[in-house]
């Protein structure tokens, strides 16, 4: 299925081992096609961020298999993978994690100059990436001298910067203020509409809504999921 | 709320007939809130009874009666505004109701009725944010405001419904007899 940009097949994530064990995703499923945003909700401890960084390659799964754009990371070698983290994946974290002392075009540089991009190319790439998530302006300030959900929208050009097409979202809201979190949500709705997979995981229900799917994790299991959408005009007949 | 105090704020703008009030009313609260146009007219005969509209004397063009509110409306409508909307003025909470009685009712996987519930919920959220994203920032700000409203009212339903579930989640394993839980549209679809 090489036109899953990500796909979890089976995958079941266990630490530990014996009497300790805990079984943090018991057989997952999960397909993300590009241009489409899939919300994974659940409380604390059901498995939502260790499903991400499965997805991610950052954790590697007991049993099962993690697709992306058609590689299985288990056939990957340790510098496969690490090509495929950088080339492929953007991580959104609550931390935001831009480095102080850069600016954000060099924030958003950096990972096409680690990716052996010339440093040239590297702020041409994040100034498009700036320019696409609508914060071209920002581009010489440094982190403390922006807002937070500003150094979120810079964060979300840097998972975003090149070729990588798969977006991986831990609470990317989490510290921000109602408007501000709906703002970089948007950020990210638009990005996926623009071609980008995303998989956004969340525990607030009205930002998991942004997402075309959602599926809910409990004790490291699927317990529920939405499907696709009908048209919302629907919502207003249905009041009628 | 009483379709009274809606009609009232509309006449606080300026004087109006009957079937612009209802397509004005309409606009103001996204369609969320369909009127036909016997409840505006009957609506409108009793404030008029009542002396808190009257009307203004000239028939438009095509001779529709024109209202404006009065003084005693004016206060009416000022008095509502600056009352807050009482919690016991809502109709019975009717979820709040099932789940109640499927926890407690024998052979119902009341932790099954509360899953299908929030899907539904989180599919209506989905909806409403759609319908967001359609909307004008600038231009639509009345519908985003109750669209806003409702978000964060599906919002609590659904957090509402995960407590719900942690609390249920605690209790016994759910009974070995097949759930008779709802079955949303998308999951009808779905077993096909």
């Amino acid at each position: 299925m090489t036109d899953l940009a990500l796909e979890l097949r089976d995958v079941t994530r266990v630490h530990g081992s014996g009497p300790t064990a805990v079984t943090a995703l018991h057989r997952v499923n999960l397909k993300v096609a590009p241009g489409r945003l899939v919300a994974v909700m659940g409380p604390s401890g059901s498995g939502k961020s260790t499903l991400l960084q499965l997805a991610g390659g950052l954790d590697t799964p007991s049993e099962g298999d993690v697709v992306v754009e058609g590689r299985r990371l288990g056939d990957l070698s340790r510098a496969g993978l690490a090509e495929l983290r950088r080339r492929s994946v953007g991580y959104v974290f609550q931390d935001l994690n831009l480095i102080p002392a850069l600016t954000a075009v060099e924030n958003v540089a950096l990972p096409r100059e680690l990716d052996g991009v010339k440093l040239a190319q590297a702020r041409e790439d994040a100034m498009a990436a700036l320019t696409d998530i609508g914060v071209a302006d920002l581009a010489k300030r440094f982190p403390d001298e922006m807002s937070g959900g500003q150094q979120q929208r810079v964060a979300i050009a840097r998972a975003l910067v090149g070729p990588r097409r798969l977006l991986l979202a831990d609470e990317p809201t989490g510290a921000l203020d109602s408007n501000t979190g709906e703002a970089v949500l948007r950020t990210i709705r638009a990005r996926c509409d623009a071609g980008a997979a995303g998989v956004l995981v969340t525990h607030e229900a009205r930002h998991a809504a942004w997402a075309d799917e959602i599926v809910f994790l409990r004790d490291g299991r699927v317990v529920d999921e939405t499907g696709t959408l009908g048209a919302p005009d629907s919502l207003l007949e249905g009041a009628q | 709320m009483s379709i009274k105090y809606g009609l009232l704020a509309l006449l606080e703008r300026e004087p109006m007939y009957g079937y612009q009030l209802r397509t004005e009313f309409e606009r103001s609260t996204g369609a969320t809130w369909p009127l036909n146009i016997g409840q505006v007219y009957t609506t409108l005969s009793r404030l008029h009874r009542d002396g808190l509209v009257a009307e203004t004397g000239e028939a438009d063009d095509q001779g529709k009666v024109v209202y404006q509110l009065t003084d005693a409306g004016r206060v009416e409508l000022e008095r509502w505004f600056t009352t807050p909307v009482t919690q016991d003025a809502r109709p019975r909470d009717e979820l709040a109701i099932k789940i109640a009685l499927a926890v407690t009712t024998p052979g119902v996987d009341a932790r099954a009725v509360v899953q299908a519930q929030r899907t539904a919920t989180v599919r209506h959220l989905q909806e409403l944010t759609r319908l967001k994203t359609r909307a004008d920032d600038n231009a639509d700000t009345a519908w985003l405001l109750v669209l806003d409203s409702m978000l964060f009212r599906a919002e609590a339903e659904v957090r509402w419904l995960d407590h719900s579930e942690t609390r249920l989640a605690r209790l016994e394993p759910p009974p070995a007899a097949a759930p008779r839980a709802p079955v949303t549209p998308h999951q009808q679809e779905a077993r096909r």
